[in-house]
């Protein structure tokens, strides 16, 4: 494990989640999930979960956000928080 | 003092695990929004599985995959210290898929209850529910 490169990508991942739960716009808070899991995929690449890494990037990253995308198409974007 | 700081430093990897923990906790029971309490569902669950991925993690280790494994020299001897644990991968293996699932059926859920009541917001649904 490359420890700077896992502190860098640890503190990405914190703030890319506070941003989605942050964003007061659902497809926004939809693509900044996206981002997070794709972040999570880079830091099971570091650990040396490699195949957590790639099983991350096709269903976390891949299938997740198009499930939210398309449950925010079916509803609304408008949220108060 | 130096002790506890050193303590701290060196396992930054689970202060990480429980500030995203606590973030998702928070979401699950303070955002207002349907889709928001998701979002914050799936970080809690990414959180539990960077635990368990943080727990395989061994220092000078690389990934758990034989090398020199190919060939016609034979296997030699394998030591365990110089792969990380791939026991807590495997199991979060699972986790992973596990949780796409269950996010299928909570924003399919969402969508019904879109179709219902016309709002994701929780308290105007609660409103809506007292009206009946």
């Amino acid at each position: 494990m490359v420890w700077p490169i896992d502190l860098a990508i640890l503190t990405l991942v914190v703030m890319v989640a506070i941003g989605s739960l942050m964003v007061k716009d659902l497809l926004g808070a939809a693509i900044l999930f996206g981002a997070y899991s794709f972040m999570m995929c880079l830091l099971w690449t570091v650990m040396g979960a490699v195949d957590v890494a790639f099983t991350e990037a096709s269903v976390g990253a891949g299938v997740s956000t198009v499930f939210f995308v398309g449950a925010v198409f079916r509803t609304s974007r408008r949220t108060r928080d | 003092m130096a002790d506890i700081v050193s303590t701290v430093v060196d396992n930054y990897n689970y202060w990480i695990y429980i500030t995203l923990m606590m973030i998702g906790l928070y979401a699950i029971i303070a955002k207002n929004n349907l889709v928001k309490k998701i979002v914050g569902m799936n970080i809690f669950q990414t959180a539990i599985i960077l635990f368990y991925v943080s727990i395989g993690v061994k220092r000078g280790a690389t990934i758990p995959i034989l090398e020199h494994a190919h060939g016609s020299h034979g296997y030699g001897v394998v030591h365990a210290a110089e792969y990380v644990n791939p026991l807590p991968h495997v199991l979060m293996l699972t986790a992973i898929v596990v949780g796409v699932a269950t996010l299928g059926v909570a924003l399919a859920l969402a969508i019904k209850v879109y179709n219902e009541y016309n709002t994701l917001e929780e308290d105007e649904i609660l409103a809506q529910i007292r009206e009946e």
